[in-house]
């Protein structure tokens, strides 16, 4: 029983750390909402799985059956529950702010942040003559793109 | 029982003053007064909890009056209570500095409710004694600092917040992670109570495992080699007052919760331990200051070297002898101000320049000589040279470093002095000394809310360089409970509990006396 809750928690960690390392964004903020319920997993049975009973002291009685759960841990993963649900409601809404204005969901496109003040670039923070500024990916980008044909982009490129 | 009350306002004021501030969303004004309340009533109930600390050493709170290892415990010792207070500080100068700095569009983008919230979620993390209650300020602050951060929307915010909420999410589902590992191996997770226990257990893989996650995380939170990347990257797109709050705070947020860890849970013993404390210190140090010198933007200059100066921190923290403990927790106060100026100052030289790229600014000296000085008390004191409070600082833990025998790490600090002060110079000699590349169309001023946060967190700095004496008492007695966790213990159990856990710490090292009791028959017996 514990081999299984073990190969659980594993396979919930691996498959959101193996999304992590992906350039999309989106697949990273799944990865993470994957890891952080292998994380509440992992809490939950490290209060040890077994005693049935639920925590309650019966009427008359002063303390609690001694096969009674343990209820803290309970406790504890409805905490990190409400609290990464948030966060992923939150990160989700930031995703879409920056779709939005960024026009792109990988990682790679995504140099808004680097390109401002950068050593690299003119001070005025924009390249000489358009992207790719050196080092960075020229394929991928969606270059000259007609902004009138709209964002049709769906289907975003992560390049495997 | 007054006493205790002290130990919640700093909590209280400020979640109390973004509950209200959000309760009037649509009107700025009310919740710009709101927020000055608020900002006052937090420095001043800081301050007296410090001075609390002072008169009566460690103070501790149970939460519902639950018995110590079954409800929440606030402890203030006098490291916390000295980084609340100085948070109090930073949050009223930054308030002042806000009301030039903060849009309209910011404010009605919740700028209020965001930073009190995220003060809260600081003070949380400085004053709890339980570390799943940590996790959860640790969460408070992370969702309210990317609100802050990204209160402008536009392209680079977006993006930086992305890079930078990923990052820290990461971390703190670690944190989780080790929390769960620990809470399997021992069965509880008050602070106070973990370090009554696990002095006397043997480090199995599964605690090993835990204590090094919390290491990764509290790494990545605190911008440690080779976990800082989301700092850089995301810091200079802030606004100037959520920038200045954000390099005097969080970052050392991080750097207290691995001091709390590996003095009082864990310690760090054994030539392993020590050797990975050290590489990353030396590490940190050295990537910091080379990143910086590269850069053109003051705040990322700025940013590389929040990097380098956890190094010296983290230094203090590696050398693990009390003076060096001392050393670090000075460190940590005089950085808060140092670089929170710093930061405003980039607001104001921006103000007064045009631009916060060097390439594009100069002639400052001529055109606001004050700002120079200004400048130059926080420059200095980040570079370290007397009779700046910097000086104290590095000098405190580099002295503790040789006297370790540290001589590689002081090499390293003193040569990572030398080239933060020239990351400084390079500001002074682009922003200041040079003649501005544009032609000024207009004589720029630098608005009051600017000038006077800065004046007052400079005197701040000038205060500790030259009165160093009372600080340099204060972080040695901020070290002794570091260094002695019977002290820690005693206000949360009382005085017999702490003097068996003291026996055990030092018995530890004589008999390794394991103890096999499974997690769950501990807490059984502890509930009857």
């Amino acid at each position: 029983m514990t081999f299984l809750y073990a190969a659980a928690i594993a396979a919930y960690s691996g498959c959101g750390l193996y999304l992590m390392l992906s350039r999309h964004v989106v697949r990273i903020i799944l990865g993470l909402a994957l890891l952080t319920n292998g994380a509440i997993f992992l809490i939950f049975f490290s209060g040890r799985i077994g005693a049935m009973q639920p925590a309650v002291i019966p009427l008359g009685d002063k303390q609690l059956a001694l096969d009674a759960a343990n209820s803290l841990p309970q406790a504890l993963a409805l905490t990190a529950i409400v609290i990464g649900f948030a966060l992923t409601a939150f990160a989700v809404a930031l995703l879409v702010a920056a779709y939005k204005r960024l026009d792109t969901l990988d990682a790679r496109e995504m140099t808004a942040a680097e390109d401002m003040g950068s050593p690299f670039l003119p001070p005025d923070g924009r390249p000489a003559e358009g992207r790719p500024a050196e080092g960075r990916p020229a394929e991928g980008r969606p270059a000259e793109e007609p902004a009138a044909a709209g964002r049709k982009s769906d289907e975003v490129k992560t390049n495997g | 029982m007054a006493d205790q009350l002290d130990l919640l306002w700093p909590v209280l004021i400020p979640i109390t003053t973004a509950a209200l501030a959000a309760c009037f969303w649509y009107n700025i004004k009310v919740q710009r007064i709101i927020s000055f309340i608020g900002l006052v009533l937090l420095f001043a109930a800081s301050v007296k909890l410090t001075m609390t600390v002072v008169e009566q050493g460690v103070i501790a709170k149970q939460f519902g009056g639950w018995a110590p290892p079954f409800g929440i415990s606030f402890v203030a010792d006098p490291l916390a209570a000295a980084l609340v207070a100085i948070t109090g500080l930073l949050a009223l100068t930054v308030g002042i500095f806000g009301f030039y700095d903060v849009r309209a569009r910011h404010e009605r983008a919740g700028f209020y409710p965001l930073f009190h919230g995220m003060i809260t979620g600081v003070n949380g993390a400085f004053l709890t004694g339980d570390a799943f209650n940590l996790y959860v300020w640790f969460e408070v602050m992370l969702i309210t600092s990317l609100g802050l951060l990204v209160i402008s929307r536009s392209r680079e915010q977006l993006d930086g917040t992305i890079k930078y909420g990923i990052l820290n999410l990461f971390g703190t589902i670690l944190f989780l992670i080790g929390l769960a590992l620990l809470y399997g191996a021992t069965g509880t997770l008050n602070m106070a109570d973990l370090a009554r226990v696990l002095p006397g257990m043997t480090m199995t893989p599964g605690l090993m495992t835990a204590a090094m996650l919390f290491l990764a995380a509290f790494a990545i939170k605190a911008g440690l080699f080779p976990l800082f990347f989301w700092l850089p990257a995301s810091y200079h797109t802030a606004t100037f007052a959520v920038g200045a709050i954000f390099a005097g705070l969080l970052t050392k947020v991080g750097v207290y919760a691995t001091f709390r860890t590996f003095t009082l849970l864990f310690l760090i013993e054994g030539e392993t331990l020590r050797y990975v404390f050290t590489f990353i210190a030396a590490m940190t140090m050295i990537t910091g200051v080379f990143g910086a010198a590269v850069q053109w933007n003051i705040r990322r200059i700025l940013s590389f070297h929040i990097i380098s100066q956890i190094g010296y921190m983290l230094m203090g923290l590696a050398i693990a002898t009390p003076i060096a403990w001392a050393g670090a927790s000075f460190y940590i106060i005089h950085h808060i101000i140092v670089k929170a100026n710093l930061f405003l100052l980039a607001g104001a030289i921006r103000a007064a320049g045009g631009s916060d790229d060097l390439r594009k600014t100069g002639g400052l000296l001529k055109s606001h000589p004050w700002l120079a000085v200004l400048f130059l008390i926080p420059a200095l004191s980040l570079a370290g040279l007397p009779p700046l409070s910097g000086f104290w600082a590095k000098f405190l833990v580099i002295d503790a470093s040789l006297r370790a025998e540290y001589y590689g790490l002081a090499a390293v600090a003193l040569v990572v002095g030398v080239l933060t002060l020239f990351s400084m110079m390079k500001i002074w000699m682009e922003a200041f000394w040079k003649a501005s590349p544009v032609k000024p169309s207009r004589r720029r001023h630098v608005p009051l809310a600017f000038i006077i946060p800065i004046a007052m967190l400079g005197a701040v700095t000038m205060t500790i360089g030259l009165f160093a004496d009372p600080f340099v008492t204060y972080a040695r007695n901020a070290a002794e409970v570091l260094v002695d966790p019977p002290l820690y213990i005693a206000p949360v159990f009382g005085a017999e509990a702490a003097a068996e856990a003291g026996a055990l710490i030092a018995g530890e090292a004589v008999e390794a006396e394991m103890i096999d009791n499974g997690p769950v028959d501990g807490v059984e017996e502890e509930v009857r």
